[in-house]
């Protein structure tokens, strides 16, 4: 049966799709646009049965030509990857749609290529997902960077140098996380996840283990630009062209803080102490300065794609916070905050790129009277900001509620401080930008009467549809957090704390 | 200190693979060049191509190739060098050509629109 192959089918039919697409591109450039929708969307909705068939069924093994593991290649999908990979896949999918009135007007590249890279991306991150074993995560997380720093790069001017800079840290990243690979091979033998958790503990702590797991962290702390290795991030959302920030900074982070988890939970059984290291307090501890570094950086900036992407510095704080808790509130608050950050970063990028398409700008000053230029667009603004500030019903205040308790359960006070200060900086920032989206104040220089406050300039309907189903979506997921986390994330968190 | 000696000597393939790094790395931190930067990110890389090829390596083994004339002989594995880790950095190898390949285009158009590779002059002009 067909089916039996989805965890292979969600990463192949974007990656076929991605090759296709050039060469039907070369023979009718009309057909690429609706092609590359049309592949993201299929692979959401493989995503979507994936989901069903884990929650029904159980956990998804499948043995890449038959060869059985530890040998062969093993793609596993259980609660977690299904979850993140319908989260990774969706937002793509309608980050692609967002892209086409982009690409058009030839404001993110010409579209064959662009396309192509997009869903490229997106094979990748869905092998990352579905990654069985600790090799093929890294082939599949090199191609996923190396399609962003063409993304990134192919904004020009300064995005060329925002994304030399990105593929430097992110080499560095990947190649560290090889090197912690290689030493965990040295140690065991192997390199398939599930043969791994079973023979690590059995050779208990040892100096080998400890440079390995280092390198580990490391590595894929600058992929999910956990504060202090988030140097890369900033520039390169901010100079990337706006369809390519709305495409990779919802979803980059956040696959990169997946794979973290996986490692340390199913790889290496979470070890509240290595070699007198405690390595989930240190995680714990680096999330919290994440989200109060982020957050007061996010305050100062006056460009509200540079606000955003410091935001999201901020919010990856949360994932990498619950992450280094440890226990089961604490995981199924980062892991359905990996849902959350990523709709309402979608959401806000999206209305960023929306606005820099009709109000010619980004900077908060272009914002002026947008409420009443563009007022569905600042509508989506006001959703994703209750959510990134964490107020009901929005999505962002559920996720924050399970970290806040995972981290009174941890006996974490001061952290749980600091998950409620964080929810304040956002408030800051975002009523930053909604001060200037909302609040007209006729300026000195007079222009707001010849700027026609009355015309209304909204983004067209393609960009504008994405951009609305993520703020319903995010409220969706505010009033249905309960079955989420019952059904879904309790079990994703489980699993990995056995 | 004699013991030392034979231990480091004994391993002197993962010394030189720990050297190259800190080459690459430090060329990646102080060189202003950023073609410099690039090579040092190659160095780099190469270095963990050097420590996975020395882990498979075995004193007195041979290529992993069993003829066909050997039959049903027991393979043993001190014999033979681990075959995986040139299989897995094959791989890596490719992946690094494809990081080096997108930085190549991406320095070029860095020089096509500043016309130079040095840091300092490039945040100059932006």
């Amino acid at each position: 049966m067909l089916l039996d192959h989805l965890p292979a089918l969600l990463a192949v039919v974007p990656l076929v799709a991605a090759l296709a697409l050039p060469l039907a591109g070369a023979v009718r450039p009309r057909l690429v646009y609706p092609l590359a929708v049309g592949a993201g969307a299929v692979t959401a909705v493989l995503s979507l049965l994936t989901l069903e068939r884990v929650l029904t069924r159980g956990v998804m093994r499948y043995h890449v030509g038959g060869w059985p593991p530890p040998w062969g290649i093993e793609l596993v999908v259980d609660h977690l990857s299904a979850f993140v990979a319908l989260t990774v896949s969706g937002l793509v999918a309608l980050a692609l749609l967002y892209a086409g009135p982009a690409v058009r007007s030839g404001t993110a590249g010409s579209p064959s290529p662009f396309f192509a890279l997009a869903l490229l991306y997106l094979a990748s991150l869905m092998g990352i997902v579905v990654a069985g074993d600790l090799f093929n995560l890294f082939v599949f997380l090199e191609v996923a960077s190396i399609a962003s720093y063409a993304l990134v790069a192919s904004g020009g001017g300064r995005a060329l140098m925002a994304a030399f800079r990105y593929i430097l840290l992110g080499t560095v990243g990947a190649s560290f996380y090889l090197l912690g690979v290689g030493h965990l091979y040295l140690l065991t033998g192997t390199l398939n996840m599930a043969d791994l958790s079973q023979r690590l503990p059995e050779l208990g702590a040892s100096r080998v283990l400890l440079v390995a797991v280092g390198f580990l962290v490391i590595g894929l702390g600058i992929k999910m630009a956990l504060v202090p290795l988030h140097g890369w991030l900033p520039d390169a959302y901010t100079y990337a062209p706006p369809a390519v920030t709305a495409l990779i900074a919802p979803v980059t982070t956040k696959v990169a803080a997946y794979a973290l988890a996986r490692v340390l939970f199913s790889v290496l059984g979470a070890p509240a102490a290595l070699a007198g290291i405690p390595l989930m307090s240190v995680l714990a501890w680096a999330g919290g300065a994440a989200i109060l570094v982020g957050g007061v950086l996010a305050i100062r900036q006056n460009d509200l794609r540079r606000l955003l992407a410091y935001s999201s510095v901020s919010q990856v704080g949360y994932i990498a916070l619950g992450i280094g808790l440890a226990n089961r509130p604490a995981l199924a608050g980062a892991y359905l905050h990996i849902l959350n950050h990523a709709m309402m970063k979608g959401c806000l990028f999206f209305a960023a790129g929306a606005v820099a398409a009709r109000l010619g700008g980004s900077a908060l000053t272009d914002l002026r009277l947008m409420h009443r230029r563009m007022p569905v667009t600042t509508a989506c603004i006001v959703v994703a900001a209750l959510s990134m500030i964490g107020i009901p019903p929005a999505g962002g205040f559920f996720s924050k509620w399970y970290l806040l308790v995972g981290a009174l359960e941890a006996g974490h006070t001061l952290l749980a401080g600091v998950i409620v200060g964080g929810g304040l900086l956002a408030a800051a920032y975002m009523f930053k930008v909604l001060e200037h989206a909302c609040l007209a104040r006729p300026d000195a220089a007079g222009h707001a009467s010849d700027e026609s406050p009355g015309g209304r300039a909204e983004a067209p309907a393609a960009m504008l549809i994405p951009l609305v189903a993520l703020s319903v979506g995010i409220v969706a997921v505010g009033i249905w957090s309960a079955p989420i986390v019952s059904g879904v994330l309790w079990f994703a968190a489980a699993a990995g704390l056995e | 200190m004699t013991e030392f000696l034979a231990y480091a000597v004994e391993r002197y393939t993962y010394w030189a693979y720990v050297a190259l790094m800190l080459i690459g790395f430090y060329a990646m931190i102080a060189h202003g060049n950023l073609l410099k930067k690039l090579i040092g990110m190659n160095i780099f890389q190469t270095a963990i191509i050097l420590f996975f090829l020395s882990i498979s390596a075995k004193r007195g083994a041979t290529l992993p190739i069993i003829p066909p004339e050997a039959g049903e002989l027991v393979v043993a594995p001190p014999h033979f060098m681990n075959p995986l880790p040139h299989a897995l950095m094959l791989t890596a190898i490719v992946v690094m050509v494809g990081t080096l390949g997108v930085a190549l285009a991406v320095l070029i158009k860095i020089h096509r629109t500043y016309r130079t590779f040095e840091e300092d002059v490039i945040l100059r002009q932006t």
